[in-house]
């Protein structure tokens, strides 16, 4: 590359110094005189009318229901989606009359501390009428189930159907498989909860909302629909946030709450989650079930494939994503990257009485990949080849790139069984076969599994549109500035937590300007100081934001040259920007003393020079705004305790291509941080729920994740296929981690338990599931055992 | 969630510490590394009204061998026991156990007498301070009384404590040279709670051949049967038998966890 810290250069992160030593500044840390805590008092039960809420006549001024938010004008969150059939619900920010998940907020209760607020709220009473509970999705489907939204005809926020004629292939294939896939309710979990700070800024006549948000805009524009407040009357800071992940990509009752106490009250309020109130009142993603079945010839070439899905999709729709968004992208993505001609799939966006859905890492990727992985070793098993080598039957051939998909999915680039080559060829497959063959000292069975999948990041407006939801991405725009010290400052309206944006976006602009790293400053994650976006989400930040900063540099970089050519007195078009200097021939002048000419000496520029100076906003897309597609292949291997039911994993391989690396350490470091998270969906996380819709993990001693010694080391091996339609050619990979370790994980257990026999498909792969597969096996070979000698 | 406010003390002599745990007019309750109390201080499932602190008591934090005893104040932490830093009357024992508990965080304040105090069936020193045979000494308005740490724990959560009393010591026998201990926990994650341990220790000098089946969600389960170790009784049916009076009794799941468990641990011993 060009410049040593521009594009692809390893280089440190800017943001360490501040955040590794402790000293970021986080919602917790906010001090604002006069500030006080909320407590939320949130719903003990799943489902229940209201009959009222007793407030102690001695805290009455401190504790705040629906009916004052109401009276004042603020309306409920309704996020609807345009697809045909969608049922819209309405989700205020305190529950009016009803609640319909356990945790669902109640009243608020404000104090001098946290602890003060929490002892108010321990004496406000719910007196509530219990109501039958859906408290499973399969169930809530069914005729007769109690409805969470009294006025619908079913517990359906919406149907879909994907594809079509299948019945001949269904009738003639020579391989048919059919298989039930379940995945487990999780909770996301960042290593801070959700918090926000509210006040009333007289001065300038807003609302300060400073929220741990991944989307600052689209909280604006929420807040402003449900507090019929103008949006210039609202300002929305994200501060450093420690990880999203989705749960800070949507707009959060809690906000709304605290921006309506802000507007009312004449002091600054605060709520921090709790790790309590995220197990109870956020395990809201990642609940899909399957019945599928694949159709292939004999070698194991897809034929076609046909499935049923749901998802539970919990209570409410959530601002902006919608409750729809993860079970109708199911239809949409599940052949994964495979090339087949025959496709049917229905999926069923199911209202349950759990916690509202929220788009989380990979979104629905992770479930589909989890199933379409499962068939690919299932479609081998049954015609007696190796998994990987029926993916490199279906996969599709990079000769076919750019390549439309059975679901019109336009793949852009890259070498999908080049990865899947690699990635057996690195877990080195002949060696554990081997040991397979030799058995284990120790009676542990060894597995191999390997899960393909490619991901659409940074889709655009031409997927975006069709949803119908209340934000549609555009064009994305970056503002540069060049300071009047020949210093660059830049303001995205994405956010950075945690994906190293002070750095990667100073890295392209250094590519651009030859600016030097230390003197580029990112603004970012505040409605006042940058332009619109819809925030950081979709794997989009680099791809779209990156593209902008590129666009508004390179419009810089113009004038710059204008401007120093006429300096040095020659022609623009003999001028080139090397190392942060104009350089015409011999003579070269630095963008500092651009800049002081610009700034401090105007008489000395030239007389037609562009009067933007050298400040810009500018817009981009990529060239096709159908999103980029990085891929990956996942290969681990593992050992199985067939006596406790316990899995290590022994070795892990990813082999993906990102296109263009901006910073691979960067890149790395989202592979490790996704790959930990899937390994926490394969192994550990799940929220259970009773038959009350009651969760049973309220703690991280009941709720699993995988701390630093459950977590394999990582060897990543890069492809680097430029995007043909990006800045750089660099494609979104921020969520691609944390997508195949299920499926992979899976394929190995499966493996390594197929001499039993035993079969697991449901995630996670716990202790229990795996014996109970152990054990069933055994008990149907005993059974078909007493069968034949009979 | 934060706690509900409470009063704090931290007497130094353990009779004071005893008058202010005696007094009826408050709630009160000990506390010393507050790895167990104070989650539950915060989660709201303890609400007293008064802590008394008990670890700047010299005397409960000392650790001393005497004659064919060790004796270890309540208040030595996890982290000494693991670092070993005393004539280890258990020939190692001490330290393996310790090292395996939680997190180092976790065992820089937390302390033997806490753990078995809070009585969590899945603790530790639970397990191990039943197989080796170990007693606590309890102080109280009373004085003191020693109880085998068998017969102390009575459930989950449920221990021989009585009101205004606190644990002062433990008291646990020196294996002799010849003595071999297992000792196998089974746990999902590094440092989280064991689902089931299995702990064996076999002196023949002392004629001590015992095995523990421990976190079984009660008191442990104790087996002074050298069948069980050296000949055909660690079976499934057996260990089955032994658990059915206990809450897991019955489920196939957790009976076969356990006997795994204490299958492995046995395999210590006898290999």
């Amino acid at each position: 590359m060009a410049h040593a810290s521009g594009v692809g250069a390893r280089v440190r992160r800017k943001e360490d110094e501040r955040l590794l030593r402790g000293r970021g500044r986080f919602v917790g840390d906010i001090a604002l005189p006069g500030m006080k805590e909320l407590a939320f008092v949130r719903s003990p039960v799943a489902h229940a009318r209201i009959r009222g809420v007793d407030i102690p006549e001695e805290h009455r001024a401190a504790v705040f229901i629906w009916a004052d938010l109401a009276m004042d004008g603020v309306k409920p969150i309704r996020a609807v989606s345009g697809l045909p059939g969608f049922k819209a619900s309405e989700q205020p920010a305190l529950a009016d009359g009803k609640v319909r998940f356990v945790g669902e907020p109640v009243a608020v209760c404000i104090a001098a501390t946290r602890a003060e607020a929490e002892d108010i709220a321990a004496q406000v009473f719910v007196d509530v009428e219990e109501l039958p509970v859906n408290a499973d999705m399969l169930e809530a489907v069914k005729p007769g189930a109690p409805r969470v939204h009294e006025h619908w005809s079913d517990n359906v926020f919406l149907e879909t159907n994907v594809g079509g004629a299948i019945a001949e292939i269904a009738a003639t294939a020579p391989v048919k498989v059919t298989r039930t896939i379940r995945t487990a309710r999780q909770c996301m979990v960042p290593l801070e909860g959700k918090g926000v700070v509210a006040h009333w800024d007289r001065h300038v006549e807003q609302l300060v909302l400073t929220t741990a948000t991944q989307m600052p805009h689209i909280v604006r524009a929420g807040l402003s629909e449900c507090l019929g407040l103008d949006q210039g009357l609202i300002r929305v800071v994200a501060p450093d946030v420690g990880g999203g992940f989705g749960w800070k990509g949507l707009l959060q009752p809690e906000e709304v709450v605290a921006g309506w106490l802000a507007r009312h009250l004449d002091h600054p309020v605060r709520w921090t989650e709790d790790r309590r109130e995220h197990l109870v009142a956020a395990a809201n993603c990642r609940e899909h079930h399957y019945e599928i079945t694949a159709y292939a010839d004999e070698r194991g070439r897809l034929l076609g494939l046909e499935a049923d899905a749901w998802v539970d999709a919990g209570a409410y729709s959530v601002y902006p994503f919608s409750a729809c968004l993860e079970a109708a992208q199911v239809g949409s993505i599940l052949p994964g990257p495979y090339d087949f001609r025959h496709y049917r799939c229905r999926t069923f966006s199911v209202c349950t009485n759990k916690p509202p859905i929220v788009p989380y890492r990979g979104v629905a990727r992770t479930g589909v990949c989890f199933a379409m992985e499962q068939m690919i070793d299932a479609v081998a098993e049954a015609v007696g080849r190796e998994p990987w080598e029926v993916r490199l039957e279906n996969l599709v051939p990079p000769d076919k790139m750019p390549f439309d998909n059975v679901t019109k999915k336009h793949f852009d680039s890259g070498d999908y069984p080049e990865s899947v080559r690699r990635a057996v060829a690195a877990i080195e497959l002949d060696g554990w076969r081997a040991r397979q063959t030799r058995g284990e000292p120790d009676g542990r069975l060894i597995g191999v599994g390997v899960a393909t999948y490619c991901e659409q990041s940074a889709h655009g407006t031409a997927v975006y549109y069709g949803w119908g939801i209340p934000m549609v991405p555009g064009h994305e725009q970056a503002q540069a500035r060049i300071t009047p010290d020949g210093g660059l400052e830049l303001r995205v309206g994405v956010q950075s937590h945690g994906q190293s944006m002070e750095t990667t976006f100073a890295q392209v602009a250094h590519e651009v300007l030859g600016i030097e790293l230390a003197r580029i400053k990112l603004v970012h994650g505040d409605t006042a100081l940058t332009p619109y976006s819809t925030g950081t989400w979709g794997s989009r930040s680099m791809v779209m934001a990156g593209g902008a900063v590129a666009t508004a540099c390179r419009t810089l970089a113009e004038r710059v040259l204008r401007i120093g050519a006429h300096l040095l007195q020659g022609r623009p078009e003999d001028a080139r920007l090397v190392d942060g200097c104009v350089r015409v021939g011999q003579a070269s002048i630095p963008i500092r003393d651009i800049a002081h000419t610009w700034y401090r000496a105007p008489q000395l520029l030239p007389p037609d020079v562009d009067r933007g100076g050298l400040e810009t906003t500018c817009g981009y897309k990529p060239k096709s705004d159908h999103g980029t597609f990085s891929y990956a292949t996942h290969a681990v291997a593992v050992a199985v305790d067939p006596e406790l039911g316990s899995v290590e994993i022994l070795d892990y391989v990813v082999v993906e291509d990102a296109g263009t690396m901006v910073n691979p350490m960067v890149v790395d470091g989202q592979i490790y941080g996704g790959v930990a998270q899937g390994i926490g969906t394969a192994l550990y996380e799940r929220m259970p729920y009773d038959d009350e819709g009651q969760p049973l993990a309220s703690t991280f001693m009941d709720y699993l994740i995988p701390g630093f010694t459950e977590v394999p080391h990582v060897r990543i091996l890069h492809m680097m296929t430029p995007s043909p339609y990006t800045e750089f050619g660099v494609k979104g990979i921020g969520e691609g981690g944390a997508i195949a370790p299920p499926a992979a994980l899976c394929n190995a257990i499966n493996d390594a338990l197929r001499p039993l026999g035993a079969r697991v498909t449901d995630s996670p792969m716990t202790p229990e599931r795996i014996i109970a597969a152990i054990h069933d096996a055994s008990t149907s070979a005993a059974a078909s055992t007493a069968e034949a000698t009979r | 969630m934060k706690a509900v406010g409470f009063d704090y003390e931290r007497p130094t002599a353990l009779d004071h510490a005893l008058e202010l745990l005696a007094r009826d007019d408050v709630s009160a309750r000990a506390v010393a590394g507050a790895q167990s109390l104070g989650p539950m201080l915060n989660l709201r499932l303890a609400q007293p009204d008064l802590l008394v602190d008990i670890t700047h008591i010299a005397e409960l934090r000392q650790i001393r061998r005497e004659d064919g005893t060790l004796r270890i104040g309540a208040c030595v932490t996890h982290a000494r026991l693991e670092d070993g830093d005393y004539d280890d009357a258990t020939r190692g024992v001490l330290p393996a156990v310790a090292a395996g508990i939680a997190y180092r965080a976790v065992r820089n304040r937390g302390t033997i007498g806490g753990s078995v105090a809070h009585a969590d069936p899945a603790a530790d020193w639970i397990a191990t301070l039943t197989a080796l045979g170990a007693d606590v000494v309890v102080a109280g308005p009373a004085g003191r009384r020693a109880v085998p740490v068998s017969d102390f724990v009575l459930g989950v959560f449920e221990t021989d404590l009585q009101p205004g009393e606190i644990i002062a010591e433990f008291r646990v026998p020196a294996l002799s040279e010849r003595a071999r201990w297992g000792y196998y926990k089974v746990c999902r994650k590094a440092g989280e709670f064991s689902h089931a341990t299995g702990a064996v220790l076999v002196d023949p000098a002392r004629g001590v051949s015992r095995a523990v089946i421990a976190a079984a969600s009660g008191r442990p389960v104790v087996v002074d049967d050298p069948e069980v170790i050296h000949g055909n009784g660690c079976r499934p049916e057996r260990i089955a038998d032994l658990l059915a009076g206990t809450p897991i009794g019955g489920d196939a799941f957790e009976v076969n966890t356990h006997t795994v468990a204490l299958k492995r641990a046995i395999a210590q011993v006898t290999a």
